[in-house]
């Protein structure tokens, strides 16, 4: 892209898209990204004029605006070496929808595809992309993992956090029995169908408390919000200590201050 | 089949509320994926094999006409007859009127869905014809005036005691206190109760698994053995299909049938495998005396060529429906009508209309593992969405979401706005949500608050918090 003179290769530019739910409720997570992506040796960029990647509009059928959205953050984005997405639902988006909800447009399709190929999850970035095999960071307890379904079926996370995980020390990963079934959430599902959201991610909070692990950890926010609120609300109910409930890349940075999600600062 | 498919939630509601029913999905969600699981682990080949499936089946459609056409002319030449129905009407008449040509009383069913679909049971029975199942599922839900719930294990949805409570109700020749405590003796009962039914039937009607084009055989599977007994014991054997059920040749049959039923069941095969070819011949030991097969349309060739042609490659597996945490939670009945799971909430709003079926492929998470185990590989999560894209261009979407939507857009597509609102959310929830961390009960969250908390913001959002940070460092 850009010319380069000096013997040191430049650093990559890495644009982060931040997602609406990190930039709304938990902006630690952001951060956290920023860290990890700077540890890889990448240099970050927040493109001020991003929102959301148009994911709502894709799913509840309204394509026309989903496409206005696309187009606008492939503008933003196209100009990086790397788009870099903490979720796999936000990156599952750009990444494999992007191009088929452009495809009756080849010029924009054809750019879509481009930043299809430059976009990643952050687990996957740092893992597969970057190499990275450790983190210095230390996390005392107990954690077990969900697999967001996006990530898991779309971009293929699987390994990498657990990988990455197990470099953190004091940290102990249990698997979770079924952590591959879906939460619940499911964007609009979860307030358009509450009822069987809540079922699902009733059964999904009884197996993340029948694991006994101290805390609970995934790489999308929404998932996350829709297993912290549950867990939060059946603890209230039986007076049990709260799962904490945290975003990978958190505990993957070190950036463990705040208090969980769902959970008042002490 | 009448539908209650614009019920969906209402269904729902009463399913997750229904105690037999969710302890007879507990059993299921843990019984059929592992299964399969464990027969595919066995077979290094199954990923190449759902490949030669896909392509299979898209062979055949690309070419249904041929095939349909080759198939009719080897049905013909082997001695039996092709009928062709365009709706659930036609067929049933047809049915009908074979029935009353052979003077058929009764008739001998194997599990077919494709009667489900065009409600052959009750117009039978309003016919002065009476229809008996066979397969034992089918026959449990028959003797209770049900519906399946499920397209291969139709009575997944009770419970041993459910069944047995109905067998007594229904078998009160036998003696009241006899032994119904273990599952083999339910099995045993419902065979000699149906072991004289299959002795005087004088039709037998079977769905197809497959149809072959190049000998114009049907195939059907069955792990009971009732299905041999339906087609080979009457004077006719009738055979119920779908257009889209025709496959080239046997060795195509046999390719999906490595697939099938290892995907339903997790078996390596189906106990019995039956492939028939026209009827009786003159040195055959046993057979039906006629052979027929309705082919039926219902709007199956109105998706050739449509973003939902792909949905036709389905061979009635159910691994979808097996392996959907939605139906795992509500079971098939909510669903409203023959179809349920993620194939029914394509199929449905094919074959009824999606203004009757609304519902159904909204109500999907979208987590694609029922797209990850289906056999033909078919895209069932695309082409929900495309029956979504419909339902907003025809207005059928519900008004408070679309507008809610169409709001978040217009901000979504001018971001100074954006970020001032979501700064604004951000301190506001986050200050009023900082003394728990969380709502127990939030303003226009209710149906997300009604059962779990809905997590407090930190305060401030990423962009503001980064923007300012940026412009502290330039200073």
């Amino acid at each position: 892209m850009s010319s380069v003179s000096d013997s040191t290769p430049a650093k990559p530019r890495v644009g982060l898209f931040v997602t609406c739910l990190v930039d709304l409720f938990r902006p630690s997570v952001g951060f956290a990204a920023v860290k990890l992506i700077e540890e890889s040796g990448c240099q970050v960029e927040v493109p001020g004029l991003q929102t959301c990647c148009g994911q709502p509009a894709f799913n509840s059928g309204d394509k026309q605006d989903a496409a206005a959205i696309a187009r606008r953050t492939i503008l933003l984005f196209e100009g990086f070496d790397y788009v870099v997405v903490p979720s796999g639902s936000c990156g599952g988006m750009i990444k494999e929808h992007y191009p088929e909800l452009l495809q009756d447009d080849p010029p924009w399709q054809a750019r879509a595809t481009t930043l299809a190929e430059r976009t990643w999850e952050l687990m996957v970035f740092l893992h597969d992309v970057r190499g990275m095999r450790r983190v210095e960071a230390r996390y005392d307890g107990v954690v077990t993992y969900h697999d967001s379904c996006s990530g898991l079926r779309e971009l293929g996370v699987k390994r990498q956090p657990r990988t990455l995980l197990g470099s953190v020390r004091g940290l102990t990963l249990k698997e979770l029995p079924g952590a591959e079934i879906c939460c619940g959430f499911g964007g609009t599902f979860c307030v358009k169908y509450p009822e069987i959201s809540d079922k699902m991610v009733g059964t999904k909070a009884d197996d993340i408390l029948a694991t006994g692990a101290d805390t609970l950890l995934a790489g999308d926010m929404g998932c996350l919000m829709n297993m912290a609120g549950k867990l939060k609300r059946l603890c209230t109910e039986t007076g049990a200590r709260p799962t904490r409930v945290r975003h990978v890349a958190e505990v993957l940075a070190g950036l463990t201050d705040e208090p969980p999600i769902g959970e008042a600062g002490g | 089949m009448q539908s209650t498919s614009h019920a969906f939630k209402d269904n729902a509601h009463e399913a997750l509320g229904n105690r037999h029913l969710q302890s007879a999905l507990d059993k299921m969600r843990a019984g059929f994926p592992q299964r399969r699981l464990d027969a595919i682990g066995k077979l290094p080949e199954f990923e190449d094999l759902r490949e030669q499936g896909r392509e299979i089946k898209n062979h055949v459609l690309e070419n249904l006409d041929w095939y349909l056409e080759r198939y009719e002319r080897n049905v013909i030449a082997a001695g039996g007859h092709v009928h062709w129905a365009r709706t659930p009407e036609e067929m049933r008449q047809i049915v009908l009127g074979l029935c009353r040509k052979l003077g058929a009383r009764t008739v001998t069913k194997g599990k077919t869905m494709i009667a489900e679909e065009v409600g052959l049971n009750d117009f039978l029975e309003s016919e002065g014809v009476t229809p008996i199942e066979t397969d034992l599922g089918e026959y449990i839900i028959q003797l209770r005036r049900e519906p399946p719930s499920h397209i291969i294990a139709p009575a997944i949805h009770l419970t041993k005691g459910q069944v047995e409570k109905t067998f007594r109700e229904t078998h009160t020749d036998l003696p009241p206190d006899r032994n119904l405590e273990e599952p083999r003796s339910l099995v045993a009962e419902a065979r000699t109760m149906l072991r004289e039914k299959f002795l005087k039937a004088d039709v037998g009607i079977t769905g197809a698994n497959f149809l072959i084009a190049e000998t114009g055989s049907s195939v059907i599977v069955t792990n009971e053995g009732n299905g041999d007994l339906t087609q080979l014991l009457p004077r006719a054997h009738i055979v119920l299909a779908s257009l889209e059920k025709i496959v080239p040749t046997l060795e195509d049959a046999a390719a999906l049938l490595r697939l099938l039923a290892r995907s339903a069941t997790g078996q390596d095969m189906s106990v019995y495998t039956t492939v028939s070819t026209g009827p009786r011949r003159a040195e055959d030991p046993d057979g039906p005396g006629e052979y027929h097969v309705i082919l039926l349309d219902n709007g199956r060739s109105g998706m050739l060529g449509t973003e939902f042609q792909e949905m036709l490659r389905c061979i009635r597996c159910g691994a979808c429906m097996n392996h959907c945490p939605v139906y795992g939670a509500i079971g098939g009945h909510a669903y409203g009508w023959v179809y349920p799971g993620p194939m029914g909430a394509v199929l449905t709003p094919s074959l009824i209309g999606i203004e009757n079926a609304k519902h159904l492929p909204n109500a999907s998470t979208f987590c694609g593992k029922c797209e990850s185990v289906c056999p033909m590989k078919i895209p069932l999560p695309k082409m929900m969405r495309h029956y979504r894209e419909r339902e907003w261009q025809r207005r059928l979407s519900p008004p408070a979401a679309r507008v809610g939507l169409k709001f978040w857009a217009f901000l979504a597509l001018r971001p100074p706005l954006y970020h001032f609102f979501y700064a604004i959310a951000a301190q506001v929830l986050g200050l009023l949500g900082r003394r728990q961390g969380s709502f127990y009960n939030l303003p226009l969250a209710g149906a997300w608050t009604a059962t779990r908390d809905m997590p407090a913001p930190q305060g401030r959002s990423f962009q503001e918090m980064w923007h300012q940070r940026r412009k502290k460092k330039a200073v």
